[in-house]
């Protein structure tokens, strides 16, 4: 079972001569494990790919299987809690890593972990096991506001790890960050897509990480143009 | 998790000044229903420290607070007469203004017959008046000592006794002096206006043709005995018997046809309705004008503070987050903002209104009541700012 299928996804934002044909007939699996680039130039509608997977964007035609659960065909399946799925199946990770200024390291983590159901006293284990596995147990009790680039986008993904999703999507994740960070960033997520067998699939443009994927799908104008295997 | 707390515990100072803000608001209106409560509670003051079961007036009057009332004073012996009348009492009532120390110096004097109820309720230094003349008893918001003298009308009082604090329906201080002070001091004419009203009279009388000297003097004599008699009350209170028909006494009175007979109830009504009416309207009117206001403010607050978390909101919706942690956030914010609000509101009355000028009555069921609204005021008032927050899209979290 593939973790992600997706099958001639297209997606069009808005109607008659104003419709814009953001994707067109994208046609892909992503296999547990396994991570995946999608590069392309600004505009090219990988981000719209994103969100069509991520059950933000609903798409305007195809089908989008998560973890072998139909969730769109046509327009999102009946019957599916789209947010439900988000929370079990999906996890996300920013450029700006937007974690919740207000809260502390541990608890943008257990914050995940609460919405998901899990017990406040398993929250707060899991946290902290999560922020250890990524070298910030010193960090739990700080405020995003006092972590630097590299130790906010960790605590990013710690948070969207939480609830051991089958599919992490991550949009520029080392976009804001230097060369060293980024680097350690994509070796995080390579580790972790083997230890967690989650599918990550990453937006980017930055061609100086595509050694780190598994796999890279170009898009261009909508379009996926090119599929290239580093395995 | 209690994402409203953290948010609160992070930006502590906003929410703190804010609040504080707020609480100065809710503070007014707090003390907007304390002031209508001292209106009421100052009205009936003189009506609960006397007791009296009927106030005895002048005809067609609502005498003697809310309307000026004058009986004859010997009327009390024939009242007292009456089948189911226990005591009696006549007062003379005047509101007086003075200067001292250089300031207007308002009070309302009571002038009552020694040896019957009606005088200073409690004594708390010094005594009771216990001279027919020129002593008195003043209350202690007048700030009076024990030994100083005033002038009022042609005679210096010296001060004997403090009483605790009373005040007229209009909220002035009240002093105590004998009925026959009391008289003096309203009814009393100047010498000069005695000696030029006698020469008038004489005059009058010796200009009838057809009277003698000693018909004219006679007349003249009569005259001015009438004019220049000081024996006018402005009211009798009466206390019945136990058991007594209250409505049987009253029609018993009013027989007279010159008096009017009031039952305590009726005065109370008087007071209460008729005097303090409008200020009630003019207080109930600001209090929700101040309502509204803060109601206005805490929705700007909440929807500014919505606004500035749209990226959380965005966040935990693509999370997965359920509407009802948005919702929650936002509407424990609110109401944490009125509880904080509130109770610095209160807490800044409760401090203070002593030192308001006018009395201000704290009553638990008003608090409560206001506390209720302002709750209500938070709930409605966090509405714009989930309805911003439920239009958030999750999209909106993803970009630089």
């Amino acid at each position: 079972m593939y973790a992600v299928e997706v099958d001639n996804l297209t997606k069009i934002y808005g109607k008659g001569e104003t419709a814009v044909t953001a994707l067109q007939d994208a046609d892909f699996k992503v296999k547990r494990g396994e991570l995946v680039a999608i590069l392309g130039p600004s505009g090219s509608g990988k981000t719209t790919l994103l969100t069509c997977i991520g059950l933000i964007n609903e798409p305007t035609h195809g089908k989008v299987v998560i973890d072998g659960i139909t969730v769109a065909d046509e327009g999102w399946q009946g019957g599916i809690d789209l947010k439900r799925m988000r929370r079990e199946k999906l996890g996300f990770i920013f450029q700006a890593h937007n974690l919740i200024p207000f809260l502390t390291a541990q608890e943008n983590v257990m914050v995940a972990l609460e919405i998901n159901g899990l017990k406040r006293f398993e929250a707060k284990q899991r946290s902290v096991e999560l922020l250890d596995a990524l070298n910030l147990g010193h960090r739990v009790n700080n405020y995003p506001s006092a972590l630097s680039g590299g130790e906010s986008q960790r605590v990013a993904i710690a948070r969207a790890l939480a609830n051991r999703p089958r599919v992490i999507l991550a949009d520029e994740p080392t976009a804001a960050l230097d060369t060293e960070n980024g680097r350690n960033v994509m070796d995080l997520l390579k580790k972790l897509a083997v230890e967690n067998n989650s599918a990550i699939m990453v937006v980017t443009h930055d061609h100086r990480m595509v050694e780190n994927f598994d796999r890279i799908l170009e898009v261009s104008d909508g379009r996926i143009v090119a599929e290239k295997s580093n395995v | 998790m209690n994402l409203a707390i953290r948010d609160i515990r992070y930006h502590r100072g906003r929410f703190i000044l804010t609040s504080i803000g707020l609480g100065l608001l809710l503070g007014v209106v707090i003390s907007m229903g304390g002031i209508y409560r001292g209106l009421i509670a100052d009205a009936l003051a003189i009506l609960n420290a006397n007791r009296a079961d009927i106030w005895v007036v002048q005809q067609d009057t609502n005498g003697p607070f809310a309307e000026s009332s004058r009986i004859p004073e010997d009327i009390k012996y024939r009242i007292a007469a009456v089948p189911g009348v226990a005591a009696v009492s006549p007062l003379a009532l005047q509101t007086i203004q003075i200067e001292r120390n250089g300031k207007p110096f308002r009070f309302f004097l009571i002038g009552y017959g020694m040896g019957s109820f009606g005088g200073p309720p409690s004594i708390i230094a010094g005594r009771n008046i216990s001279q027919k003349h020129y002593e008195m008893v003043v209350a202690k918001s007048m700030k009076i000592g024990l030994g100083e003298k005033l002038r009022l009308g042609q005679n210096e009082y010296t001060v004997v006794g403090i009483a605790e604090n009373i005040v007229s329906s209009s909220g002035d201080p009240a002093a105590y002096v004998t009925l026959a002070d009391a008289q003096d001091i309203q009814f009393k004419k100047s010498n000069h206006a005695i000696r030029n009203e006698r020469t008038k009279i004489a005059a009058g009388a010796d200009a009838i043709a057809t009277f003698s000297q000693q018909q004219a003097d006679f007349l003249a004599n009569n005259i001015i005995a009438a004019t220049e008699s000081t024996h006018t009350v402005n009211t009798v209170m009466v206390r019945l018997d136990a058991g007594a028909d209250l409505k049987q006494v009253q029609e018993r009175i009013q027989r007279w046809n010159y008096l009017r007979a009031i039952s305590d109830a009726e005065q109370t009504t008087i007071l209460s309705k008729g005097m303090i009416e409008k200020a009630r309207m003019q207080l109930g009117l600001f209090r929700a004008i101040l309502l509204v206001i803060s109601g206005v403010i805490i929705s700007l607050i909440i929807y500014t503070s919505t606004l500035d978390k749209i990226r959380v909101i965005a966040t935990l919706k693509l999370i997965g987050s359920q509407n009802r942690v948005i919702i929650g956030m936002i509407l424990q914010q609110s109401l944490l903002m009125g509880i904080l609000a509130y109770g610095i509101g209160y807490a800044v009355i409760l401090l203070t209104y002593e030192n308001f000028p006018r009395r201000i009555v704290l009553e638990a069921f008003d608090l409560q009541a206001l506390f209720v609204i302002v709750m209500v005021i938070c709930t409605f008032s966090s509405f714009v700012g989930i309805r911003k927050a439920l239009k958030v899209e999750p999209a909106e979290a993803l970009g630089g």
